[in-house]
């Protein structure tokens, strides 16, 4: 399966602490392996060694993984296991507060996103993040869309019109605001927002979608029309999803990373580890014995 | 891409610099009040030395100055203000947080604020015209005949009734002070948690006892501190004061008699001196009257500060 | 009756005392907004007689002559308008400072400890140390001196409540703004300020309100002016100190015009304050 590739080909990686020129050439393996090997194109994002801290607290221990292009991985586990704290580290989005940082790796595509001196707003480009409360900009539905595209292309107003009717149609909420496009996106219900928050992150056509609990703070219809949106959406996105709600999980990813006081128990095909888990505490978690 | 990329991190710097300039500027002006005070002073403290503090003494034909004056009225009407506002806000954020029916509460509110906001002159110019007069026709002949004869407590109350003096200022100042105190007040009697007073009025207190007993302790730091803040706008105050003081460079015992502030004393002198012992007094005047307000308003930060810490602990 | 087992004696005695203790507060209640009704009154009953269209149109008058309060009127425009002009942005820019950039430091700290008492300073202090920096450089009063006063009033307040509002746009929508790639001050310009944009400016409306009605940093900056001024290089006649030389003259007719000039200003204050209180988002009392 490609997941057991996946962790195979990892070990045989030595992560070192060394310059930038060291890694990337170590990343030049990476490549030539990948290339022999095949399937190892299928991996968008590989975490080597990740470990975060707030101030002085340790949060996530020592943390790798590989995330599979095209796929939606699922991070599960209970509050406080760390799993929010680590769908923030593909984005960097944790930069925003001085007290927080992390080390290790995170390649994408090859290179190291955690490395000094990438450029954030360069990297936010290609990973879009959806987060849990909706977060419409106190402006009209189409400027919200707009704000994002303006960010990185100049175009012309027929051709932001196409986008935006694009990246609603993709979020599945055009039909429902196309008459609404000049009204406040504060307006909506709270389903819509949060798909208009998704058409505003599409909208600047990144590689890889973060969703945080992107569902829990709707409504059970709402709630649905978001994962049936996920399942429309892995075909042309790379999707990572933090849930705590394990039927969620179940039902929308195809891999699933189960996460305990910021450690990394046990990695694998969702099927797989829901109905034959490896390990007895993920074995516990998810037939209930704690939550 | 990329250029754009470079102008924003440009840009970032350049906004960076510019709110952390302006906010520098907040400290330099008060920096540079200091200073310029101080620098204006020199030639009279130099002159007068500490003396300047305990010195009646106010002659501009022969330049001899001295603060206590000013200083004693200063007080005294901030003095008349609290002891007469205090209470009254206490009463009214009393009244406003428990008693007032739900209807009437933003009504009233809104009222008080508005009291608040009316510029100062206007109630200088209604005291002149309205109050003074009618203190000087009743309420000053009712004291002095009542009280004139007490030995003692007499002497606060003799004089002419002319109706301006140091009384009229300071009752002027309450009312001017009272709505701001109020607001305060009712501000920090919100912030108790409804729990705490729903059990106390379970157990059969009375809505005294309950104020007195729970609410109050438990805001005691930040209407202190309130009570501060009422106190530096007292001191501070200048058109109401100046309009009813009666501009008299004289310490009386009496109440009923004109007199000056420190405030009162620039706004009708400092125009009008001449010559550079005169100007740099009334600037010796204005130092002492901003670090008195400074070290009761830093006070008053100081213990609102503390309340925060604690509300902070406590939830 | 519901049977008891304590003291009735006692019990009747805290009820009389609560009793008593609410009665007072309804008292000071009256007794406070007594004085509101009563200013009012008299404010409206004097000087609504002395309201006429000469006040727009004529300069002030020497005693005994026909005039208006026209030229006070234009000055306090200008006085309040470059005096707003002066503070706001400073003001926004700083509080965009210790919300945004420097919130939890310790210099931080210092400037709003800072910025409090320069709030509650007494406003005849501003002018005097305007007096000592301006008009003793420049050798004479003028509307700049008299406005730069004035800003010196309204940056704290603009600072305080810019601070105030800014920090109440929760942390999610810049992160949503970040998370797009937008440098922070995109995030800030764009994002942040349209979100607090009504709090903030009820904020400069208070601080408008608050310095269209102040006199004593006037008296030794702006000072005052019998006639028009042509620029605001000279002294400038303004409406507050017209107000205090006329209120304090013998001159009936003189005192007609402070009563018309004192009702102008109460009206326009307390419209502002009703229009920022009943209509937009209102800042806790800045104290």
């Amino acid at each position: 399966m490609n997941s057991d590739k996946a962790l195979f080909f990892q070990s045989t990686i030595q992560p070192t602490n060394g310059s930038d020129s060291m890694s990337q050439k170590e990343i030049k393996q990476k490549d030539i392996t990948d290339k022999i090997s095949g399937e190892m194109n299928d991996i968008k994002l590989s975490i080597i060694d990740l470990d975060f801290y707030y101030g002085k607290f340790h949060v996530l221990h020592k943390i790798s993984m590989d995330i599979l292009v095209n796929r939606v991985t699922a991070f599960i586990g209970p509050s406080g296991c760390g799993k929010s704290t680590l769908l923030r580290c593909f984005n960097r989005i944790y930069e925003l507060y001085p007290a927080q940082y992390a080390t290790g790796r995170i390649l994408l595509d090859g290179y190291d996103i955690l490395a000094k001196g990438e450029n954030l707003n360069l990297l936010r480009s290609k990973i879009g993040m959806v987060f849990q409360k909706p977060t419409p900009f106190p402006m009209s539905v189409y400027n919200n869309i707009a704000f994002g595209v303006n960010l990185y292309e100049r175009l012309s107003r027929r051709k932001m019109d196409e986008r935006v009717e694009w990246a609603l149609k993709k979020a599945a909420i055009w039909d429902e605001v196309k008459d609404k496009l000049q009204q406040t996106g504060t307006a909506l219900s709270g389903g819509q927002q949060q798909r208009l928050c998704i058409a505003r992150a599409i909208a600047i056509k990144p590689e890889i979608l973060l969703l945080d609990e992107p569902a829990s703070a709707l409504d059970p219809i709402s709630s649905l029309k978001i994962e049936e949106l996920i399942d429309e959406l892995k075909k042309d996105y790379t999707i990572v999803i933090v849930t705590h709600n394990m039927q969620q999980a179940a039902r929308v990813s195809d891999y699933t990373a189960f996460l305990y006081l910021g450690k990394l128990i046990e990695f694998d095909d969702t099927q797989r580890m829901f109905t034959n888990p490896r390990k007895k505490q993920t074995e516990d978690y998810i037939t209930g014995r704690f939550g | 891409m990329d250029m754009s990329l470079k102008r924003g991190a440009v840009f970032d710097k350049l906004f960076y610099h510019s709110t952390r300039l302006c906010a520098f500027a907040v400290l330099l002006v008060i920096i540079a009040i200091i200073v310029t005070l101080i620098i204006g002073a020199w030639p009279a403290l130099k002159k007068f030395g500490f003396g300047f503090l305990s010195s009646t003494a106010w002659n501009p034909v022969t330049e001899e100055f001295g603060a206590l004056v000013s200083i004693y009225g200063t007080l005294l009407t901030s003095a008349i203000a609290m002891a007469i506002g205090v209470p009254v806000s206490f009463g009214i954020a009393l009244f406003i947080t428990e008693l007032c029916p739900v209807w009437l509460k933003r009504p009233i509110g809104i009222a008080i604020e508005l009291l608040a906001a009316i510029p100062s002159i206007i109630y200088g110019m209604w005291g002149l015209f309205i109050l003074a007069p009618l203190f000087g026709d009743y309420v000053e002949p009712w004291f002095t005949n009542h009280f004139g004869d007490i030995p003692l407590l007499g002497a606060l109350f003799s004089g002419p009734p002319m109706g301006i003096g140091v009384a009229t200022a300071g009752i002027i100042l309450a009312i001017m002070v009272i709505p701001f105190m109020a607001a305060v007040m009712r501000d920090m009697f919100e912030v108790v948690p409804a729990v705490l007073k729903e059990s106390a009025y379970g157990i059969g207190a009375t809505t005294w006892e309950v104020i007195y007993k729970v609410v109050l302790p438990y805001t005691k730091i930040g209407v202190v501190g309130g009570i501060m803040l009422g106190l530096g706008r007292a001191l501070g105050e200048t058109m109401a004061v100046t309009f009813v003081i009666g501009n008299a460079n004289r310490i009386n015992a009496s109440l009923f008699m004109p007199g000056n502030t420190i405030s009162s004393s620039l706004a009708n002198q400092f125009n009008e001196a001449v010559g550079e012992i005169y100007t740099s007094s009334l600037i010796a005047l204005g130092l002492i009257l901003f670090l008195i307000t400074f070290i009761v308003l830093a006070l008053a930060k100081l213990l609102l500060y503390r309340l925060s810490k604690q509300e902070g602990s406590r939830t | 009756m519901i049977q008891s087992n304590f003291d009735i004696k006692l019990y009747r005695r805290r009820r009389i005392f609560n009793y008593v203790v609410l009665f007072v507060s309804v008292l000071t209640t009256i007794f406070g907004l007594f004085w509101l009704v009563w200013l009012l009154w008299t404010l409206i009953g004097q000087g609504f007689q002395y309201l006429n269209l000469d006040l727009f149109f004529k300069a002030t008058p020497p005693p005994g002559s026909n005039g208006g309060l026209a030229n006070a009127i234009v000055g306090s425009l200008m006085l309040t308008i470059v005096g707003v002009l002066i503070g706001t942005p400073m003001g926004v820019l700083a509080g965009t400072y210790l919300s945004e950039y420097a919130r939890y430091s310790k210099l931080a700290t210092l400037i709003r400890f800072v910025n409090d008492i320069l709030l509650s300073a007494p406003s005849i202090i501003l002018g005097v140390f305007v007096y000592e920096i301006v008009v003793i450089s420049t050798g004479h009063f003028s509307g700049w001196a008299g406005s730069l006063a004035l800003s010196l009033i309204a940056l704290p307040i603009v600072v305080r409540t810019t601070e105030d509002m800014l920090r109440l746009v929760p942390n999610s929508v810049r992160e949503a703004a970040a998370a797009l790639g937008a440098p922070q001050w995109k995030v800030t310009i764009a994002i942040v300020y349209r979100a607090a944009q009504s709090g903030i400016l009820t904020g400069i409306l208070l601080a408008v309100a608050r310095i269209s009605g102040e006199t004593a940093p006037l008296l030794f900056t702006a000072l005052n002016n019998q006639f028009w001024s042509h620029t605001m290089n000279e002294p400038i006649a303004n409406l507050p100190v017209v107000i205090f030389q006329f209120a304090m003259s013998p001159y009936d007719d003189w005192q007609h015009l402070a009563w018309a000039g004192a009702l102008l200003i109460t009206f326009s204050v307390l419209t502002l304050n009703i229009i920022v209180r009943l209509f937009l988002r209102t800042p806790k009392s800045s104290y």
